[in-house]
């Protein structure tokens, strides 16, 4: 089984602001706001170097959504930054007319997404809003692993026109995604060949996928481990045709099973190649205060729980 | 543009106007009149005095004004002026709100109808997308104006003041925001629904510069408002005009009440009205 090698822990939201700034260097167009969170999104870098191209909007996100919507006509590239709950939830309406049905070139970046906001609770801890954003016809729903990935995809987004949902979070994670890997959207990303079950994975939860895929090896089982960065649109060749091979899947990710990932496999699944699915997902829940670790724990998200779907989904198999 | 508009040309137009946006929503037996006839001298004179317009469209509107609609439910009026000031052809008019149509009920860029640059229907939105639109041009180093209408009952929509806010704040001084100050909403009168209390002042008190047009009715009183605002553009302010407006103006028994605000003239009602407007630059 290949081999990933974290090298180093660091932070989603780090690797959005490193690409934000390097898109800042390369690309006139390319404008950023922010609802004073500057320092948490990490877009400082690129606030010093370009404050011509910044705006920082203050508490504010319905009006920073309808600035972004205006920006582009002019033929900017506008980056949104701000918590993914008040990127999404808090702001449905303003992207959905003037953003995603109006096809605006908006990049609407969230940090902070799902439980590894940890101690702040569960007014800041949004599990929904991949399902929010994905229902939206016309936006690309974006969640990437590590810093590497993320950093790569802040500056893919940049070349692809039409609304994006960029989500990162706040948790340093194990950055593994090799820094020259370019980011395809909408083609995922087989980490590791197997033939018992398949383990398709977004955002935080793809390293846990790859250590239960560890777990599971050391008790003689193959599992093939797909990293899907994007879960609209999803690469559904890639993952019908690991399916072929393994005949079981499961689905692991930071967000509600209603409205999330585990859906649009279990949706590709059904029309194209049926066959069982177990979900990594929270249970229709708030989340709450904790630290990221005992929440992933809690709330059954991390290897140990992924390998236990994974024995289960398994077993399930005629 | 001429120094000196031929009122009565613009008169006849209007009237025209009137008769577009009535024949629209009866034919559908939907849509709101009411606002739609409160602001046709609005747009009139908007599309056809003030602002300076690229022949053709493109959605990025590099060295032209560009117009924002905010709210999207006086769809009749838009549609009609945009169809004669060349964006697209009048007897598309007849499609309003049917199936298979670019003039949806509330405006769109979905289905590629030119004139417009961004959706409105949902209130509350069209001046923070205005704004960004401003910012836009004032990166690109354009000189030209963004304009915006917008209701005055939509005014109680949060957004439209952390967008007033943040105007002010940043000295969006290329923004002209007319509002379309009818007192009237669909509930029954501004004042029983949810006043604004003092509007001037509150516009003020955000840091805009605020213009009253006294006859937002007149041609040549919104004419020389319009005209008054964009004289105070570059200055550091955003610009507020107030345009008291009476909802139905041009149609007796729709104005002075809320009544029409979204409601279509049956047959009989068509006629009574259309006879009050008659024919000037043709029926489509």
């Amino acid at each position: 089984m290949k081999e990933y090698i974290d090298t180093g822990k660091k932070d989603t939201r780090s690797g959005f602001g490193a690409g934000l700034a390097e898109l800042g260097k390369n690309n006139p167009n390319v404008v950023a706001l922010c609802a004073d969170l500057t320092g948490s999104l990490k877009m400082d870098e690129f606030k010093a170097n370009h404050p011509e191209r910044f705006f920082q909007v203050g508490i504010a996100e319905a009006n920073m959504i309808g600035l972004a919507a205006g920006l582009t006509i002019g033929g900017k590239i506008p980056f949104t930054g701000t918590f993914a709950n008040f990127s999404t939830g808090r702001v449905y309406d303003q992207i959905r007319q003037s953003v995603a049905y109006s096809h605006k070139n908006v990049k609407i970046c969230a940090s902070h997404a799902g439980l590894t906001l940890g101690e702040d609770g569960a007014t800041h801890q949004i599990l929904e809003d991949i399902g929010l954003m994905k229902m939206l016809p016309g936006m690309t729903v974006i969640n990437p692993c590590d810093y590497n990935q993320t950093k790569a995809a802040t500056i893919a987004i940049a070349e692809h026109h039409g609304p994006v949902y960029l989500r990162f979070g706040r948790p340093s994670v194990p950055n593994f995604t090799p820094a020259d890997e370019p980011f395809v959207i909408g083609k995922a990303i087989t980490l590791t060949q197997g033939t018992d079950v398949t383990i398709v994975a977004t955002g935080h939860l793809v390293w846990e996928a790859l250590e239960a895929a560890k777990v599971l090896a050391a008790q003689g089982i193959s599992a093939e481990v797909i990293n899907m960065h994007t879960i609209k649109p999803l690469d559904s060749e890639c993952l019908l045709r690991s399916v072929a091979k393994t005949g079981a899947v499961v689905t692991a990710e930071e967000h509600n099973y209603l409205g999330g990932l585990g859906e649009s496999v279990a949706r590709e699944l059904t029309l194209n190649q049926p066959a069982p699915q177990e979900f990594v997902a929270t249970e229709d829940t708030f989340g709450e205060s904790g630290t990221p670790a005992q929440l992933m724990e809690k709330y059954g998200l991390n290897t140990a729980a992924i390998v236990a779907k994974a024995l289960k989904v398994i077993s399930r198999k005629q | 543009m001429t120094n000196m508009p031929n009122i009565n040309a613009l008169e006849d137009l209007v009237i025209q106007v009137r008769r577009d946006i009535l024949r629209q929503v009866h034919k559908v037996n939907s849509g709101h009149p009411g606002g739609s006839l409160g602001c046709a001298e609005f747009f009139v004179a908007l599309f056809q005095e003030i602002m300076h317009r690229k022949d053709g469209f493109d959605m990025n509107g590099h060295e032209e004004d560009l117009f924002f609609l905010s709210n999207g439910h006086i769809s009749p009026v838009f549609y009609s002026v945009l169809a004669r000031s060349g964006y697209f052809p009048v007897e598309e008019l007849n499609t309003f709100r049917l199936l298979n149509s670019r003039l949806q009920g509330h405006p769109t860029t979905h289905e590629g109808l030119p004139g417009i640059r961004v959706a409105s229907g949902s209130l509350g939105q069209g001046i923070s997308v205005a704004i960004g639109a401003a910012l836009a041009k004032k990166l690109n180093q354009e000189a030209h104006l963004v304009y915006a209408l917008c209701g005055d009952g939509e005014l109680q929509e949060g957004q439209n003041w952390e967008a007033i806010m943040y105007a002010a704040s940043n000295q969006v001084d290329n923004l002209i925001v007319t509002v379309d100050y009818n007192g009237q909403q669909i509930d029954g009168s501004l004042d029983d629904v949810l006043s604004l209390g003092n509007l001037r002042a509150k516009f003020e008190a955000f840091g805009w510069l605020v213009i009253d047009i006294e006859n937002g009715n007149d041609l040549s009183s919104i004419i020389s408002g319009l005209k008054s605002a964009q004289d105070h553009t570059g200055k550091g302010k955003p610009i507020c005009v107030l345009m008291h407006t009476i909802m139905g103006h041009g149609v007796d028994f729709m104005m002075h009440t809320h009544a029409w605000h979204g409601k279509a003239p049956n047959d009989d009602q068509l006629a009574l009205a259309l006879a009050q407007n008659p024919e000037t630059l043709g029926d489509y």
